[in-house]
């Protein structure tokens, strides 16, 4: 099963690489992995997207736990009720003349918006879950797409619920 | 106290009540060795290997308990201490190793003696620092002090860049005796609601086993364990690592368990009803095949890592807290309550166990002219004390120590379990004894293993340690050999030993005492002769009988019940 992990992080060099490490070296998959500052400096937030039955998902979390720069992590398929996930895409799509208004027309359906335009190209900016993503794209033939750039997924439990120090 | 980087690292190993810092110098360290030889704070061991350093002060730990210390440069010197880092890691031993690095300025540029080791080194630490500023290097080194010694144990990495340590920029430094980290608490108490669950179940088993492993030894639980397991009467059986923990004499003790462990301790772990692990990690070489391994058992399991427990055997009462903690607190539960085990359900057992031991799978022909290697182990035990400290090296030599010497206390049986590091017992063996100047400190060991540290026999002479080498040789890396015996139809692929130095001459030219025995008759005599000299290393090179073989044995993927017992021809 797909699970989220989030998880606060000391702010140290070689802290992602260790969490990295960890997942290559005890052969665990990674989908997809996002980090970024936390509004303290000192702490960094990961959101990370795996898959694997209940006792690999229960041995992640524990390893996590157990690298000393995990200040503190959610899996948040287990932790709380109901969590948001988002993610967020840049896609460069041909469009000549003759595309244009279609590609209008589902950047509207999916609430993308887009971002640039150049003689032949527009770049959609789109912000969702990861299957509404993938739905867009798959909206497309591979021809027409020229580049799409994903941010991975970020997480979050809804509610009162929070992760923090 | 203003003091530059090199000084720090000097006085605050002083603080920290540091003994030995086993190390070499190099370039990158030249700062610290200068402060060191200057402040004579802490006494520092020049081995003759890098790798030879950190299976030192991994050796002093594991004989003492205390943190274990070591001292290399970059590059080179940080690549060779690896082995003995993953080593420590493997078995959850405390050490803290400094490692030096190139200048901050040049990090990454591919300068001289330039690795990462930080990187190198992170999946066989249990963590590692890199010191960026001479300002954060007493924390720390306080915080890998901290690290390494609490919860589960393991070895901490500090990388110290050269310009850290230099000696003409001095900051104020004070002791920071304790330590905290808002990242890292480990939990010492083991949860009140699991252990009476798990008292419950004990109380009402009609077939328990305790299975325990290194975490006994390591979180100091021996005599709580003793005492719990003759308050039950129930039957124990050791990991490896955790051998000692319980006295081998007692008679509830089945010997070890596992691969080449005893048939009763394996047979009662297959039949099992409540199984009571302590410290111990399921290991493969314990397990067998994990689907016929203890199929009726309901499994409780003690251990300070929550990362251990239902790691590959779902157990049913998770305990997770410090062992000895969680022992005692099963004694007091125990006397509070007044409960006792079910004495007819464990006369039976132990009734079932008594025919088990009628097998005496360690049986072996004691009536050979050649020498059996067993036999030298059991003559080693004889001509001992209870208080002697046995290191080996890894392959048969091992698992016939572990088989026939009899533990009586722990931390007096050091060896590489979980890394199966060849090369370990030698410099294992400088760390124990210089830990313990004035006791017995022996090395099993073979041709094989002890070539792979056989440099450090100088490093013996010039602290004049008197560490008695039991070298088993039997021109064959034994345990290899036994493997393409069983499993490659006998096609002996690199397993012999061409070309074995005359170990005596060797031993002598180093200046130690080398004997070599080659007749059974003259075993004993020549080990009394040995340990008789109190003062010098003895080299005792047994030849012993070429194509012996370690039995019992569990063949891997095979299951605790369909163990191989020696053959009968072997038996007398």
């Amino acid at each position: 099963m797909r699970h989220i992990i989030s998880i606060l992080l000391e702010n140290e060099a070689g802290a992602l690489s260790r969490v990295a490490g960890l997942f290559s070296a005890r052969a665990y998959n990674i989908e997809s992995l996002t980090v970024a500052p936390t509004e303290d400096s000192s702490m960094s937030r990961m959101t990370l997207v795996t898959s694997g039955s209940a006792e690999i998902i229960e041995q992640i979390t524990k390893q996590l736990n157990k690298l000393i720069d995990v200040v503190k992590l959610n899996d948040l398929n287990v932790s709380c009720e109901q969590h948001i996930e988002r993610e967020m895409m840049l896609i460069k799509l041909k469009a000549p003349v003759s595309s244009r208004d279609e590609i209008m027309r589902l950047s509207n359906i999916f609430r993308g918006n887009i971002i640039d335009v150049s003689d032949d190209v527009y770049t959609v900016e789109l912000t969702g879950t990861s299957e509404k993503l993938n739905a867009f794209i798959a909206a497309f033939d591979c021809d027409s797409i020229l580049e799409t750039v994903r941010s991975g997924v970020m997480g979050i439990a809804r509610g009162s619920s929070s992760l923090h120090l | 106290m203003e003091l530059s980087g090199a000084e720090i690292i000097a006085q605050f190993l002083h603080d920290e009540g540091v003994e030995y810092l086993f190390g070499y110098p190099g370039g990158a360290v030249l700062h610290i060795y200068d402060a060191l030889l200057r402040a004579d704070s802490v006494k520092h061991i020049l081995v003759r290997h890098e790798q030879a350093a950190t299976h030192a002060a991994d050796g002093y730990s594991r004989s003492t308990g205390k943190t274990g210390v070591a001292l290399v440069t970059s590059g080179p010197g940080m690549t060779n201490a690896v082995t003995g880092i993953a080593t420590a890691y493997l078995d959850s031993i405390p050490l803290v190793v400094l490692t030096g690095q190139v200048p901050t300025g040049v990090i990454g540029s591919d300068a001289f003696q330039e690795v990462d080791s930080v990187g190198i080194s992170r999946p066989c630490v249990k963590h590692n620092f890199l010191v960026k500023d001479v300002k954060d290097l007493a924390e720390t080194l306080a915080k890998a002090f901290y690290v390494a010694s609490t919860g589960r144990p393991g070895p901490v990495v500090v990388d110290i860049p050269k310009d850290i340590t230099d000696p003409n920029i001095k900051i104020p430094y004070t002791y920071q005796s304790s330590i905290e980290m808002r990242s890292y608490n480990p939990v010492t108490k083991g949860h009140p609601f699991q252990i009476k669950k798990a008292l419950e179940l004990m109380l009402q088993a009609k077939n328990p086993v305790f299975y325990t492993g290194g975490g006994v030894v390591l979180g100091n639980a021996s005599q709580s364990l003793r005492s719990l397991v003759r308050r039950l009467n129930f039957p124990i059986t050791s990991t490896l690592m955790g051998l000692g923990a319980y006295p081998s004499s007692d008679e509830q003790f089945l010997g070890m368990l596992g691969m080449h462990g005893t048939y009763e301790a394996n047979m009662a772990m297959h039949d099992t009803d409540v199984l009571i692990a302590v410290g111990a990690r399921f290991d493969d070489r314990v397990t067998g095949h994990l689907e016929h391994f203890c199929p009726t058992a309901k499994i409780i399991h003690i251990d300070i890592d929550p990362s251990s427990i239902s790691k590959t055997v779902k157990v049913d009462v998770p305990i997770v807290g410090d062992v000895d903690d969680v022992l005692t607190t099963m004694l007091e539960m125990l006397k509070e309550t007044e409960q006792n085990s079910d004495t007819e359900a464990l006369k039976d057992w132990w009734k079932q166990i008594k025919q088990w031991r009628k097998k005496n799978c360690l049986r072996y022909n004691k009536k050979t002219k050649s020498i059996k290697p067993q036999y030298v182990i059991e003559k080693l035990h004889e001509v001992t004390d209870d208080d002697a400290y046995i290191t080996s090296d890894v392959g048969q030599h091992q698992m016939f120590a572990a088989q026939y010497y009899k533990f009586e206390e722990p931390r007096h049986w050091i060896n590489s379990g979980g890394l199966g590091t060849m090369g370990f017992g030698l410099p294992a063996a400088m760390g124990v004894q210089l830990a313990h100047l004035d006791k017995t400190v022996a090395c099993v060991t073979g041709e094989g293993s002890i070539q792979m540290n056989i440099q450090e026999l100088a490093t013996c002479m010039q602290y004049q340690l008197p560490i008695k080498i039991i070298n088993l040789n039997n021109r064959y890396l034994g345990m290899v050999r036994q493997w393409q015996e069983f499993f490659y139809e006998g096609r002996y692929a690199m397993s012999y030993m061409e070309s074995i130095p005359d170990f005596v001459k060797l031993a002598q030219s180093y200046g130690h005492v080398g004997m070599q025995v080659d007749q059974s008759a003259d075993v004993e005599e020549a080990l009394r002769e040995a340990f008789a000299m109190k003062d010098k290393l003895v080299f005792i090179d047994f030849i012993t009988t070429r194509e012996e073989n370690v039995y019992p044995m569990i063949a891997a993927g095979k299951g605790q019940h369909e163990m191989e017992l020696a053959p009968d021809s072997e038996l007398v």
